[in-house]
C-alpha cells in the first residue's frame, strides 16, 4: 500500500517535471514553429540565476519564482532580437543557430561560474510514507506545474492577449490584417517562452544541482515531449508528459531508471511513427 | 535561389594533386592529428552526402559512427583477425540504418519529426551503453564496460596476418585510402541515375513521387549508405583512440558533425570534408589552451555561419565564382559590342 503511494507520487512528480521543463519550448514551437535548441541552456541559466540570487541572501522562493524568469526572459528577448528574428520560417536554420547559441551559453557559463557543480539545499524537508522517506520538495514541484498549466490555459483561453496569441498561431497574416504586428507577437512569445524555461530551471535547481552542461539533460526530454505532443500547446504537453512520465516511472520501478528512460524514448519513436504530426495532430484537434 | 547545384563532377587533376599532397604529408608533419582529422572528414562526408544531396537532415548521425566503433571493438575481441570486424563495422550500421530509415521514410516522416526520431535513436544508444557496466553485459569475450567503455581491443592488422598490426604512419595511409575511396564512391553515386533522383528528391520529393520514383526506397538506401560510411569512420576512430566510450553517441558528437558540414558547405562533397578538417584542427588547437572555452568558439562560429553564410563556404565560393564569370562574360559582350559600333563608325 505504502509502496503504491510512493509509486503514484513518483509518477506524478515525473509528469510535473516533464510538463514544467517542456512548457517554454512548447509555447515557442506551438506559436512560431520554432525549435529552440538552446532551451536546455535557458533552463540551466534559470538555475544559475536562482542559486546566485539565493547565495546573495535573497529569499529562495523569490529567487526562483521571480528573479529566474525575469533574468532568462530578458536573455530570451536579446536572443530573439539578435538571432532568431532573422530566421523565422527557416526551421532547420533556426535549429542550427539555436544549437550554436546553446554551445555559446555553455561556454559563457563555464567561463563565469567554472566547470564545477553548484547546488542549493531544498527548502522543504522530507516526510515519511510508511517505511519510505520522500522528498517534500517534489510536492512543491507538482504544485507549481499544476499552477503553471492552469495559468497558461486561463491566459490563452480567457484573456485578450491569449486570444491574439491563439489567432497568431492559426493564421499570422489574418492577425496582421486585423492590426496586430506579428513581429511584436513573436518577440513577446519568445520572451515568454524563455521566462518559462527560466522558471523551470529555478524550480528544479534545488533538486538537480547545476553544471554548465546540465541543459543537455533537459533539452532531449523537452524536445521529445513537445514534438510528440504536436502543435497544441497545453493539450499536447499535458498528454505526452502524462504518457511519458507514467511509462518512465513504472518501468523504472519495475527494472532500472535507465531501462525506464529507454522505454520512454522507444515509446516516443513508436508514437512519432504512428502520428507523425504529433499526438494533437491526430487526437484533441481543437484544443489549446 | 541558389546557384547550382546538381551532382557536380570529379576533376581528376585536382583529385590527383590532392592525393599527392595527402601522401606527402607524413614527410613534413607527425601523423597522429592528421589521421584524426581525416577520420572526421570521412564522418562529415557521410553526413554531407545524405544531407546535401538527398536533403535528409539527421540529428543523430553519431548513432552510426558509434555503432561502427562499438561493432568493431566487440567483434575484434571475438575474432582474432581484424578483416571481418572491419566489414561488420560497416555492415551493422548500414543494416540498422536501413531498418530505422525504412521505418521513418515509409511512414512519410520528414523534417523536424525526422530530426527527433534520429535524435531519439542516438539517445537510446547513449543511455543504454552508459548503463552496461558489470559482467552481466558482455557479448562473447567483450565486456561493454558502461561509462568507461571498451579499452584495449586488438587494433586493425594487415589482412590475414593478425600479428602484423597497423599503426603510426601506415595507419595514416590506411585512413587516407578509406577517405579517398569513400569520396570516389560518393562521386560515383552522384554521377549515376541514383544520384540524380536523390537531388530531385531534395528539390521536391512530391514531384519525384508523382514521376513514379519510389521515394522512400531511395531515401532509405542513401540513409544506409551514409550510415555505412559513418560506421567506417567510427571504426577508424576506435582504432585511432584505442578505446570506445558511450561519448561517441553523445549530443556533442552529433552537433559537431552538423557544424562541420554546414560550415564547409551543403550540397558539395569537398565542403564538409574541409569543414571537418578546419574546425577539427581548431578544436585540437583550442584543446591545448584553457583561456577560451572550446564550445564558446564553436557556438559563435555556428551562429555567424547560419546568419551570414547559411549554405557554407564551399557554396559561397562557387556562387562567387559563377557571379564573377557572369560579370566577366557581360563585360566581354559589352566590349565586343562597343568595338563593333566603333568599327561601324569608322566604315562610315
Amino acid at each position: 500500500m505504502d509502496y503504491a503511494a510512493v509509486v503514484l507520487l513518483e509518477v506524478c512528480y515525473m509528469i510535473a517535471f516533464l510538463a514544467l521543463i517542456s512548457a517554454g519550448l512548447a509555447i515557442v514551437f506551438g506559436m512560431m514553429r520554432v525549435i529552440n535548441l538552446a532551451h536546455g541552456e535557458f533552463v540551466m541559466l534559470g538555475g544559475y540565476a536562482t542559486i546566485a540570487a539565493s547565495k546573495a541572501g535573497i529569499n529562495i522562493y523569490f529567487a526562483m519564482l521571480v528573479i529566474a524568469p525575469v533574468v532568462v526572459g530578458v536573455i530570451g528577448l536579446v536572443v530573439e532580437r539578435l538571432i532568431v528574428r532573422f530566421l523565422y520560417g527557416r526551421i532547420i536554420d533556426t535549429m542550427l543557430a539555436t544549437w550554436g547559441l546553446s554551445l555559446l551559453l555553455i561556454g559563457l557559463v563555464t567561463l563565469i561560474f567554472g566547470n564545477t557543480a553548484v547546488s542549493v539545499p531544498a527548502p522543504i524537508p522530507g516526510y515519511q510514507v510508511g517505511r519510505y522517506q520522500m522528498g517534500g520538495y517534489n510536492l512543491f514541484v507538482i504544485a507549481i506545474a499544476i499552477l503553471l498549466m492552469l495559468g497558461m490555459w486561463l491566459v490563452l483561453r480567457y484573456t485578450r492577449v491569449g486570444l491574439v496569441a491563439r489567432g497568431a498561431m492559426q493564421g499570422a497574416d489574418v492577425v496582421a490584417a486585423l492590426g496586430h504586428n506579428p513581429k511584436t507577437i513573436y518577440m513577446l512569445t519568445f520572451t515568454a517562452g524563455a521566462a518559462l524555461s527560466g522558471l523551470a530551471g529555478g524550480v528544479m535547481a534545488p533538486l538537480t544541482g547545476l553544471l554548465p552542461s546540465v541543459g543537455g539533460a533537459y533539452i532531449a526530454k523537452a524536445f521529445i515531449t513537445v514534438i510528440t505532443g504536436g502543435a497544441a500547446v497545453i493539450a499536447g504537453t499535458l498528454s505526452t508528459s502524462a504518457l511519458f512520465g507514467t511509462v518512465n516511472q513504472l518501468v523504472s520501478f519495475a527494472s532500472t531508471p535507465v531501462i525506464g528512460e529507454i522505454a520512454m524514448l522507444a515509446l516516443a519513436l513508436v508514437l512519432l511513427r504512428l502520428m507523425p504530426q504529433g499526438v494533437t495532430g491526430r487526437l484533441f484537434r481543437n484544443s489549446t | 535561389m541558389s546557384p547550382n547545384f546538381g551532382v557536380g563532377r570529379i576533376r581528376w587533376n585536382w583529385f590527383a594533386a590532392f592525393s599527392a599532397l595527402l601522401a606527402a604529408l607524413p614527410l613534413v608533419s607527425e601523423t597522429h592529428t592528421p589521421t584524426l582529422l581525416a577520420i572526421w572528414a570521412l564522418f562529415a562526408l557521410s553526413l554531407g552526402l545524405m544531407w546535401g544531396y538527398a536533403g535528409i537532415l539527421s540529428f543523430g548521425h553519431a548513432a552510426y559512427f558509434g555503432l561502427g566503433a562499438y561493432t568493431y571493438a566487440i567483434a575484434s575481441f571475438n575474432i582474432e583477425e581484424s578483416t571481418v570486424p572491419l566489414l561488420l563495422a560497416i555492415v551493422v550500421p548500414a543494416l540498422v540504418a536501413a531498418v530505422i530509415g525504412a521505418l521513418m521514410f515509409y511512414g512519410r516522416i520528414s523534417d523536424v519529426y525526422l530530426g527527433v526520431m534520429t535524435l531519439v535513436v542516438t539517445l537510446i544508444l547513449n543511455r543504454f551503453m552508459n548503463a552496461t557496466a558489470g559482467d552481466a553485459y558482455r557479448i562473447g569475450n567483450a565486456r561493454l564496460g558502461g561509462f568507461n567503455g571498451i579499452p584495449a581491443f586488438p587494433v586493425l592488422n594487415v589482412p590475414g596476418d593478425p600479428s602484423n598490426q597497423i599503426y603510426g604512419t601506415s595507419y595514416y595511409y590506411l585512413v587516407i585510402i578509406c577517405l579517398l575511396g569513400a569520396y570516389l564512391i560518393a562521386r560515383a553515386i552522384l554521377a549515376n541515375a541514383f544520384g540524380r533522383v536523390l537531388v530531385g528528391i531534395r528539390e521536391n520529393d512530391l514531384r519525384m513521387e508523382l514521376n513514379g520514383y519510389n521515394v522512400p526506397a531511395y531515401k532509405t538506401a542513401i540513409f544506409a549508405i551514409s550510415a555505412a560510411m559513418a560506421g567506417l569512420a567510427g571504426c577508424l576512430f576506435a582504432n585511432w583512440a584505442e578505446i570506445v566510450t558511450p561519448g561517441v553517441f553523445s549530443l556533442g558528437q552529433t552537433a559537431e558533425v552538423l557544424i562541420w558540414v554546414i560550415v564547409g558547405g551543403l550540397g558539395t562533397l569537398i565542403g564538409p570534408m574541409l569543414g571537418a578538417v578546419a574546425l577539427g584542427a581548431l578544436k585540437v588547437a583550442l584543446g591545448y589552451q584553457t583561456t577560451v572555452d572550446n564550445s564558446l568558439v564553436l557556438g559563435i562560429i555556428l551562429i555567424l555561419m547560419v546568419l551570414l553564410i547559411p549554405r557554407g563556404f564551399a557554396q559561397a565560393f562557387v556562387a562567387a565564382r559563377q557571379h564573377f564569370a557572369q560579370s566577366q562574360a557581360q563585360r566581354r559582350r559589352a566590349r565586343t559590342h562597343r568595338r563593333r559600333l566603333s568599327l561601324q563608325e569608322a566604315d562610315r
